[in-house]
């Protein structure tokens, strides 16, 4: 069952008159829509079904609407038209009082630069959630500074934000959005701002505190790589629409268009695609005793080295048991798709 | 052709409505003049009735809790407040201070909602700017005028001035302070359900605190200045000295009045700024 659902849900900046709803339903352009009536199409006819704990990646490149849509999610942008409905409740209907309320207690966000209060400590910016909602000073500092153990940030609760790195402010951001309790977390381009370094260990991170929490996470990157590496699915933008919504290995080996052919073509696809996509089926009886053998979701380059020795196939477990047969031949075919998608564009 | 027109007789409707306005809340000035008079006179009387050497040494005191690290600014202000004791001119300088207090805590207390309500109207900032500018490209002796039709003369009527010519920085300062903070620590607030006012309270007074501060400052400063050029509608204080050496041409009591004029403002500048720069 799905926690958030995204129904037909424009957003246009500017004015939305009948022109505009015309040329929309026509299916015209974002450009043209804005050469012909100035206004900007930020989001066009979204439809996206988000389920309860998956991480969720909302990916494009800049100007895509990946920030609108994310922020159509929690309202701080009014949607047009459509709805949203988020744990079978319509939000884009909700009063101010009862949206105040619907934040309170279903949606936390994590920002792009950080967003903490300079004046607060940390421990106080990680209780920011709960002191809105007037949540008694002890308590919520209490679940303010287990948030902050969470994260790694044990020892840091008096310090001010700008004494932290940015890593570290950013895990602040990230205990102020655990320590509120909602189950739905918004994370807007949440690493995009950190080194890479830091970056690959925040991303690590969250999925390990994502197995003990099982939140609902939307993730907005321009990052395919972060996409591939922490969606459990992932929707890509282009010009407000979305091109194309699956798994990780969906995206890489079947492309919805030239535009996510284009997108994918550079990435390495034996880091996403795992050894259970490519094997083929094996039957138990088969005799498979002299391969070596490797678990089924391992991605494809912890193949490599088993490969090394003039092995020519490696038996497939899922565990323990014998599910399938991958050879050398099929990795080698798989991995040179994406050289030929390459020279397809030039 | 130009000569034909009839002259538009504004000077004319500004006497009258004044006329008016003094008539007609003669009911609300009055009381205004007694109790805020009285108010005055009594704050004089108690900082008058410390003996002066207890008052610096209290001064000096404060001034060494706000600035922590400084010893020498204790010691300069001490020296500053001795001087003008010195001079005879202690009691002028409890009045001014008096004033300048007054008019500012007042300027500050209209000030600060006002730049608020700026802040969150379009509308309300475009009809406050052109007042603004008014208010403080008006000179000052201008104000001097309703001052006294309203209050006769007095202290009063020179806070009445001083808060017309010192609030404009408080107002604009808040203003800009709450509408330069950032998007993104406004949608963070949003996001996590605060209402206008927890928003207002728990973000954007303390992000805008710097700047409102530094309206304060600047509201404080022109409050002093102002209540110097009062000193024309019988506003006690300094700047009766400064008046009436320049109405005898004495050089010599002018400047020291006037050094201890200046005196006073680095120490009241002084107490606002760090009280900006501490916390």
């Amino acid at each position: 069952m799905s926690v958030i659902e995204i129904k037909n849900v424009t957003k246009v900046f500017g004015a939305y008159n009948k022109q505009v709803e015309q040329l929309l339903h026509n299916n015209a352009s974002k450009e043209e829509i804005l050469n012909e009536t100035g206004s900007t199409v930020a989001v066009k006819s979204a439809n996206l079904a988000i389920d309860k704990s998956e991480v969720f990646v909302v990916m494009g490149l800049s100007g895509s609407g990946k920030s609108t849509l994310i922020r159509l999610i929690n309202r701080l942008i009014e949607p047009t038209v459509g709805d949203l409905m988020i744990k079978g409740k319509n939000v884009a209907k909700l009063s101010a009082g009862e949206l105040r309320q619907f934040r309170r207690e279903n949606l936390s966000m994590v920002f792009q630069n950080f967003a903490l209060f300079p004046f607060k400590s940390i421990l106080d910016n990680a209780a920011f959630g709960l002191e809105v909602r007037n949540v008694p000073k002890k308590e919520r500092l209490e679940k303010a500074r287990h948030a902050l153990e969470l994260v790694g940030l044990g020892g840091y609760e008096h310090q001010k934000p700008n004494q932290l790195s940015g890593g570290m402010q950013q895990r602040v951001g990230l205990a102020r959005a655990l320590a509120s309790d909602t189950d739905i977390l918004l994370m807007d381009e949440a690493f995009s701002a950190l080194d890479p370094l830091i970056r690959k260990e925040m991303q690590n991170e969250l999925l390990q505190l994502q197995q003990k929490m099982q939140k609902t996470i939307v993730f907005i990157t321009h990052d395919l790589d972060e996409a591939l590496s922490i969606g459990d699915r992932i929707a890509l933008m282009k010009d407000g629409e979305i091109a194309q919504v699956g798994t990780p290995e969906e995206i890489v080996t079947n492309p919805a268009d030239d535009y996510v052919k284009a997108f994918v073509k550079d990435i390495d696809r034996s880091k996403v695609l795992k050894v259970k996509h490519i094997m083929r089926p094996a039957n138990p009886q088969e005799n498979t005793g002299a391969n070596p053998t490797i678990d089924s979701e391992e991605l494809l380059y912890q193949s490599y080295y088993l490969f090394k020795n003039g092995v020519g196939e490696l038996t497939v477990k899922d565990k323990g048991e014998v599910v399938g047969i991958v050879e050398f031949e099929q990795v080698f075919e798989v991995l040179s798709v994406g050289n030929e998608v390459e020279e397809d564009v030039r | 052709m130009l000569d034909n027109l009839p002259r538009l007789p504004l000077s004319e409707w500004t006497s009258d409505f004044v006329r008016w306005l003094t008539s007609t809340f003669s009911f609300v000035f009055d009381p205004i003049n007694d109790y805020l008079g009285a108010l005055m006179n009594w704050i004089i009387n108690i900082l008058e009735f410390i003996p002066p050497v207890l008052f610096i040494l209290i001064v000096m005191g404060l001034s060494v809790i706000f600035m922590r690290k400084k010893i020498l600014s204790p010691i300069l202000i001490g020296i500053g407040l001795l001087f003008i004791y010195n001079q005879g001119l202690w009691e002028n300088l409890i009045d001014t201070t008096t004033l300048v207090i007054i008019s500012g805590l007042i300027s500050i207390i209209i000030g600060v909602p006002l730049g608020i309500l700026m802040s969150r109207s379009n509308t309300f900032e475009m009809i406050m700017k052109p007042i603004l500018d008014l208010m403080q490209t008006m000179p000052a002796f201008v104000y001097l005028i309703p001052a006294v039709a309203f209050f006769g003369i007095g202290m009063v009527p020179g806070v009445f001035a001083s808060v017309i010519f010192a609030s404009p920085p408080t107002i604009r300062l808040t203003n800009l302070g709450i509408r330069q903070i950032s998007d993104e620590l406004i949608e963070a607030s949003d996001s996590f359900g605060t209402t206008p006012m927890q928003k207002l309270v728990k973000v954007q007074l303390p992000l805008a605190r710097p700047s409102i501060m530094a309206g304060i400052n600047q509201t404080i400063m022109l409050a002093l200045s102002m209540v110097v050029i009062a000193s024309m509608i019988g506003a006690p204080g300094l700047g009766t000295e400064v008046l009436s050496s320049l109405q005898r041409a004495q050089v010599g009591p002018g400047f020291v009045a006037g050094l201890a004029i200046v005196i006073l403002a680095i120490i009241i500048d002084r107490f606002t700024q760090t009280s900006n720069s501490n916390k």
